[in-house]
């Protein structure tokens, strides 16, 4: 019993930072139409920039927020000075952005170096709480809830303010939403923003679970890349639902049958793209 | 003209062993490795308009089966090479079949994803791959009763491979098969309104390019005798793609003079500093920006502009 409710807990919390990574990958390819492969180094950027915040700021939360902010400013460099000349060239943004992860992957290296740092959860939720003889991780209930804050406030975000309004146009016909006045350059800065923030704020809350560590932007790409191929591209609720799935089928399949765990996330990546080829809720084939 | 400076190339390719000493002689033997990997990638980016970002899958997949099935088995050379390709290709079946539901930025993201999932299973799945210990204790196979575990049989081994490779893909490229490639890339409609099966082109072609891909993997494994899931990770299909772009897509010169590149750099590179990763990403960045279209094609309009004055 307990293996199952602390694996579950496992997976939904890992679901949580999938979502946070996930989110921003997807609204940004659903907007820009391009696959942002530093997504992974953001996070890894944001994890390693909270080793560093943690040592200034007394507090994850904090930290986590300031990781955000800086790694936001970094994605915001990157889409204003490098993918903006080269709007119209997908594949060639895309190269870019594969190059720039290796740069930063990098640079992590020489600044933090190459062993795991470990975070610490904060202290008032570093007890597990017991339920009868049944203990939870309270971190990990922590990260699935401000995930589904986040969620919530995701939602509310694209559906009922003017700027959700605009990124959905976007989304959907970018022509017809440049025709009818949408500031569409303005709207992929800010998406890009968001995206990187998001993804360097999840890098930090991610931090007490998975710790930083070399290799841990190459460990969460392929992840994010699956939560997208499932959920689909361009949509909140299928990056939400492909996260959750993504990472039940990880986590138990580590758990169970570790050697394979890799293989098993293969299966349900065929039949969505077998069966629905635009994911489980996407707009759009990718 | 260019028969004149085929011949002079074949000779000095040929005559390099006798001068040049060890160390320049594995070098060559790794740049037709790495020749043979881009070419066949090459089919894909440069004649189908697909970007794989997963191409280092070929490599890990034959090398890790033909060291599992030698190790493991006690199989002769003469049997684990065509296992590994039959096995290989037909994995690239299945993967074609799955990238190719999507084309463009789509396709990218699924062969990344997928070779993603091999590079994972290589590190996890410690009774078969070794994990990040590797395969070791592989040896070389003696085609034909001749050795070539001296670097220059090795040489003349791996050139004589990559020229049948290269002529080979050049062939399917220029043949109407690789015309329908080609007009897939240019005008998939078109094609399908011709009566084409545009899917069925590409997937032929995917199923091609991973066999050779497969090819360069047993070279790999016979060179270093050793086999590692970094050959498997992203950097090394990164490696690959960078070698074809800088090269010039879609020419049959391009991808070997680029991946060829790629190699000294790396070499040369490894040896003075440990900064290879954040090198080949600035040039990828650099690439893209300044040589979008490679440095072959590059030089060539240099040349044609140069002789017309």
């Amino acid at each position: 019993m307990q293996f199952w409710i602390v694996q579950t807990l496992n997976s939904l919390a890992l679901g949580g930072l999938l979502f946070l990574l996930a989110a921003g990958f997807s609204l940004i390819f659903g907007l820009m139409r391009i696959a942002n492969l530093t997504h992974g180094s953001l996070f890894m950027l944001g994890a390693y920039l909270g080793v560093t915040a943690l040592k200034l700021v007394p507090n994850l939360w904090l930290a986590a927020l300031l990781g955000g902010l800086v790694v936001a400013a970094f994605g915001g460099l990157v889409e204003r000075f490098i993918l903006r000349p080269l709007a119209g060239n997908a594949l060639g943004q895309v190269l870019v952005t594969l190059g720039i992860s290796f740069i930063v992957a990098d640079t992590c290296l020489i600044v933090w170096g190459g062993d795991p740092i470990p975070i610490a959860a904060p202290a008032s939720l570093q007890r597990p709480l017991v339920v009868g003889n049944i203990a939870f991780p309270a971190y990990r209930l922590a990260v699935l809830g401000i995930a589904i804050v986040t969620a919530i406030a995701l939602h509310l975000l694209m559906e009922r303010t003017r700027l959700g309004a605009m990124i959905r146009a976007g989304v959907d016909d970018m022509q017809m939403a440049r025709a009818v006045g949408i500031p569409v350059s303005r709207l992929f800065t800010t998406v890009f923003c968001l995206g990187a923030a998001l993804a360097g704020a999840g890098g930090v809350i991610g931090g007490p679970i998975m710790s930083a560590y070399p290799g841990l932007d190459t460990d969460m790409l392929p992840l994010a890349l699956i939560v997208v191929i499932l959920g689909g591209v361009g949509s909140l609720l299928g990056a939400f639902v492909g996260s959750f799935i993504t990472a039940a089928i990880y986590t138990f399949g580590s758990a169970l049958l570790p050697d394979l765990a890799y293989v098993i996330l293969f299966l349900p990546m065929i039949f969505v793209i077998a069966f629905r080829p635009r994911g489980l809720f996407g707009r759009k084939s990718a | 003209m260019n028969r004149l400076a085929c011949i002079a190339l074949g000779l000095a390719l040929a005559g390099f062993p006798l001068v040049g000493g060890d160390f320049y002689i594995n070098l060559g033997s790794q740049i037709f490795i790495a020749a043979i990997l881009a070419a066949s990638l090459n089919l894909l980016v440069g004649y189908g308009g697909l970007v794989s970002l997963g191409h280092a899958a070929w490599i890990g997949l034959a090398a890790y089966t033909s060291a599992w099935l030698y190790l493991r088995l006690g199989f002769a050379h003469w049997i684990t090479a065509p296992l590994a390709l039959v096995v290989t290709t037909l994995i690239a079946g299945l993967f074609g079949w799955i990238a190719l539901r999507a084309t463009g930025l789509g396709f990218l993201m699924i062969t990344l994803a997928l070779s993603q999932v091999l590079w994972g299973t290589a590190y996890r799945w410690a009774a078969v791959t070794g994990g990040d210990n590797g395969l070791s204790g592989l040896t070389r196979p003696a085609p034909f009763g001749i050795s070539i575990d001296a670097p220059a049989a090795f040489y003349y081994f791996s050139l004589t491979v990559a020229i049948l490779a290269i002529w080979m893909m050049a062939r399917f490229v220029n043949s109407p098969f690789g015309a329908a490639l080609r007009g897939s890339r240019d005008e998939s409609r078109r094609m399908n309104a011709l009566g084409h099966n545009v899917w069925l082109v590409r997937w032929l072609s995917f199923v091609y390019s991973g066999f050779w891909g497969a090819v360069a993997g047993l070279l790999f494994v016979y060179y270093h005798k050793y086999i590692h899931p970094t050959a498997l990770s992203l950097t090394s299909s990164a490696e690959v793609l960078l070698g074809v772009i800088a090269g010039g897509a879609g020419t049959v010169a391009g991808p070997i003079v680029g991946a060829a590149i790629v190699l000294l750099l790396k070499n040369y590179v490894s040896a003075y500093l440990e900064r290879w990763n954040m090198l080949l990403g600035a040039v990828f960045v650099l690439i893209v920006i300044f040589m979008p279209d490679g440095v072959v094609p590059g030089f060539r309009r240099w040349w044609l502009r140069w002789r017309k004055q």
